[in-house]
């Protein structure tokens, strides 16, 4: 079982630090898929084709975590606490405390959305208000992105060992506030049934 | 490394290619009489089975008998398919997981169908290369899920091929338009067949064929807009004839292949006309393109999401694809060109015939197996979020749609009681948040596990979904390193055992000999004539004269005689005999359907003024 210790920092060599060229990580995937790809080894014994096929899906993995600049933080985190797997890692979200009133409003109102649901639908004034708000939901979503993308990020590339936990600890309140805000409107997408039937919207991190 | 051909095991048509090794191309292998394509029709006859162009021709005359649009089968549970077998004239009965079709009270399944349509190919190959084909590509939709592709590789299986990889469609399809055509961009790979839809959306990059999102529906294609047609052809033959076919399921077959004919004219023609000869009447109307539009219009409108879905899902705009590939028979529909064309903003792609493209891909990812080709790689994606069943039925996703293959994902379990010594999953596959609203894959015990107080073990769990997007699972105990014993029940499919006796039965459903075969067709061609025929003279008696109508009962005695040996030329000289005796007629009933046409028509002009 070696090579379980390594991270996906560790598979293409860099420091465990968010501020990554994705132009450089995705020559450098396409130059290890090259290299290691199970297509390239059909002709390799069982146990030689097993390694390189477990080498190939961490490999696959490691881009996927660390091409998008937020699935990164979000393993970086997992990373950091110890934890190899998903087990335990749902963050709890957290309602964003500035916007602590609008929640038990909107909150109020989807309520009564599911209730007229079961009687024929929202009336429309009501369903003008859930599209403000989460409109304005919306523009909460992309502000903490920009932020844990941003500032957050940052911060944790110029930590010295001593500042780590606090920005570790910053990145879980921020995503935390995150995963909130999508479960509210995606509640609110439903309430609407605005998007598709039932159809998850697409939460890649 | 032996030589490895590859397949496209299509709904309607299914193909087999090579990669020339002088030209470095690919190519794909015709049969004996050039045909390229195989329609992938199967029919069971007591002399033998029939595949291809002989079992269309019995789609008619042995409609129970004569599967056809099987793919739609693989894979699948009865209640995945109830709803759309009212419209196939063979009888599917449920299995536990699977379907059957019951044919003459023997049972098939899907896979032994698939088949010996793989069987057909591998002997075509064979036939071709003078030596044994034992290892396939063999093609299946991008958005087909864990348990049809396993069907699809049971099928190889029983066909005596080694599937050595399982590729989606529209990728392959890139990759033979990447080595003749496009070198470098975004991609996407528009796939509307028989009986599938596929989107997937690639980055080509210095021989890399990365595919950056791919949706799609596993029921959608030209199946049902030929549906779409015969039901409007049902409702006007009732409005006008005053009868329904829909129970008629030789008449019903007739219908379907007009209207499917029928599409296939209306992809170069503005207008064209059906006749078709029933029982007690003949059917003649004109249909246009733009009735035709009207009729699929909803289909080809419920591809548009899915490509939204991809392109968001690859974080793309329609404006930043670069090239557009058709691919499929039913992207011949100018209808379907055009919707497709005004999403992406770009004339598309369809310099490779869309029926051959995907099978010439397979060869090419074939090539590449077997080391002929190094300078390209093609980097597939899981279109279904894989995932496993916790508390209150939610899911929760351990691999995301759209991650590139091969990967895996580790996940821990543990007891919840003391001495518990057998731990159960569910792993479903799927977008949606509860496990009930997803495809069930399998239920995974573990068990073996040494008794100790609740949450001691520590099982690690690796899902690994492989090259083919087929999921493998091993488990091991942690504290002792031991592998832990995994039993599998999957919730859809063959078990190994079934497999194993399929195998060992695929001798029951030979091909039949050539001799056998063509005895079949004669005597098939000979009760087609005799049903128009006996047909033609209960409708048309009044249209000829006492010494025609003489004749022609002579040649049909005679014939009804012939059909009764075996002796193929007696057969084929009286069929010759019987048509040229009943030919004054038939075109005398002709002239008479179209007149009545015309008169039906000039009867509408006058009741709508």
């Amino acid at each position: 079982m070696k090579g379980r210790g390594l991270d996906h920092f560790e598979v293409f060599g860099l420091p465990r630090r968010l501020g990554i060229d994705t132009a450089e990580l995705q020559r450098k995937f396409y130059e290890l898929s090259r290299r290691g790809h199970p297509d390239f080894h059909q002709g390799a014994s069982p146990e030689r084709q097993a390694e390189i096929l477990e080498a190939s899906a961490r490999l696959n993995a490691a881009y996927r975590a660390l091409r998008d600049p937020l699935a990164r933080i979000e393993y970086l985190v997992r990373l950091e606490e110890g934890r190899d797997t998903r087990e335990g890692a749902t963050v709890k979200p957290k309602a964003p405390p500035e916007l602590l009133e609008e929640m038990f409003e909107i909150q109020e109102a989807l309520q009564e959305a599911k209730s007229a649901g079961q009687t024929g639908g929202l009336e429309a004034g009501a369903k003008e208000t859930l599209a403000t708000q989460r409109d304005r939901l919306r523009e909460r979503y992309e502000q903490e992105e920009a932020r844990l993308r941003g500032r957050l990020s940052q911060a944790w590339d110029s930590a010295g060992p001593a500042d780590r936990a606090g920005a570790l600890t910053a990145f879980k309140e921020s995503l935390a506030v995150r995963a909130y805000l999508r479960t509210v409107i995606d509640d609110i997408d439903e309430a609407l049934g605005g998007s598709p039937e039932g159809y998850v919207s697409h939460r890649r991190h | 490394m032996s030589r490895i051909v590859g397949i496209d095991l299509g709904t309607t048509n299914s193909l087999v290619a090579y990669v020339d090794d002088k030209t470095g191309l690919p190519r794909v292998i015709p049969d004996r009489d050039g045909q390229v394509l195989l329609p992938s029709i199967v029919s069971f006859t007591r002399e033998g089975v029939l595949v291809g162009a002989a079992a269309k021709r019995q789609l008619v005359r042995r409609p129970q008998s004569t599967v056809y649009s099987v793919k739609r089968l693989m894979g699948r549970g009865y209640d995945d398919v109830k709803d759309e077998l009212g419209y196939l004239p063979f009888t599917v009965l449920p299995a536990e997981g699977i379907v059957k079709i019951q044919i003459e009270g023997r049972d098939v399944t899907p896979p032994e169908v698939s088949a010996i349509v793989l069987k057909s190919l591998k002997e075509r190959a064979e036939a071709h290369f003078g030596e044994p084909i034992e290892k396939a590509v063999v093609t299946v939709p991008a958005y087909f899920n864990d348990g049809q592709r396993q069907a699809t590789k049971d099928a190889g299986r029983i066909a005596g091929l080694d599937v050595v990889r399982i590729v989606n469609e529209p990728t392959a399809a890139s990759l033979a338009y990447g080595l003749q055509r496009i070198r470098e961009g975004l991609i996407a790979v528009y796939d509307l067949g028989g009986g599938t839809f596929d989107i997937s959306i690639l980055r080509v990059k210095d021989g890399i064929f990365e595919v950056l999102a791919t949706n799609g529906n596993t029921h959608l294609g030209g199946d049902d807009f030929d549906r779409a047609i015969v039901l409007a052809l049902l409702e006007d033959i009732r409005a006008k004839h005053r009868v329904d076919l829909g129970r008629d399921l030789e008449a019903m077959q007739e219908l379907r292949l007009a209207a499917e004919a029928a599409k296939v004219r209306l992809s170069a023609e503005e207008r064209t006309a059906l006749t078709i000869p029933f029982d007690d009447f003949t059917y003649h109307r004109e249909i246009t393109r733009a009735e035709l539009e009207a009729l699929i219009g909803r289909l080809v409108e419920s591809t548009i999401a899915p490509c939204r879905m991809a392109l968001a899902d690859a974080g793309l705009a329609p404006a930043d694809i670069d090239e557009v590939v058709l691919v499929g028979g039913s992207t011949r529909v100018p209808l379907v060109r055009r919707r497709v064309q005004e999403l992406f903003g770009k004339m598309p792609h369809s310099q490779l015939n869309p029926d051959e493209v995907v099978a010439l891909g397979a060869a090419v990812q074939a090539q590449i197996l077997a080391g002929g080709i190094t300078d390209m790689l093609l980097l597939d994606v899981t279109p279904l979020s894989l995932g496993i069943e916790t508390l209150g039925g939610i899911v929760s996703v351990l691999i995301p749609r759209n991650t590139t293959i091969p990967t895996s994902a580790r996940e821990m379990f543990t007891t919840s009681v003391d001495g518990q010594h057998v731990v159960d999953m569910h792993v479903v596959q799927g977008e949606r948040e509860l496990a009930k609203d997803c495809r069930s894959l399998a239920r995974f015990e573990l068990s073996g596990i040494d008794p100790m107080p609740a949450g001691m073990p520590k099982i690690e769990v690796v899902f690994l979904i492989d090259a083919n997007g087929i999921l493998n699972v091993t488990a091991t105990e942690l504290r002792s390193q031991k592998a832990a014993a995994i039993e599998v029940k999957p919730t859809y499919g063959l078990s190994e055992a079934d497999v194993e006796r399929m195998v060992e039965d695929s001798f029951t459903y030979a091909e039949a000999d050539v001799e056998a075969r063509l005895l079949i067709e004669t005597r098939n061609e000979a009760d087609t004539v005799i049903t128009h025929v006996e047909r033609a003279l209960a409708q048309g008696r009044r249209l000829i004269g006492d010494d025609e109508h003489a004749s022609i009962v002579a040649a049909l005695t005679a014939l009804k005689d012939a059909r009764g040996s075996t002796d193929r030329d007696r057969i084929r000289e009286a069929t010759t005999a019987m048509n040229r005796a009943s030919e004054h007629l038939a075109e005398l009933m002709m002239d008479a359907a179209l007149k009545g046409a015309l008169a039906s028509r000039r009867a509408d002009e006058i009741m709508e003024k």
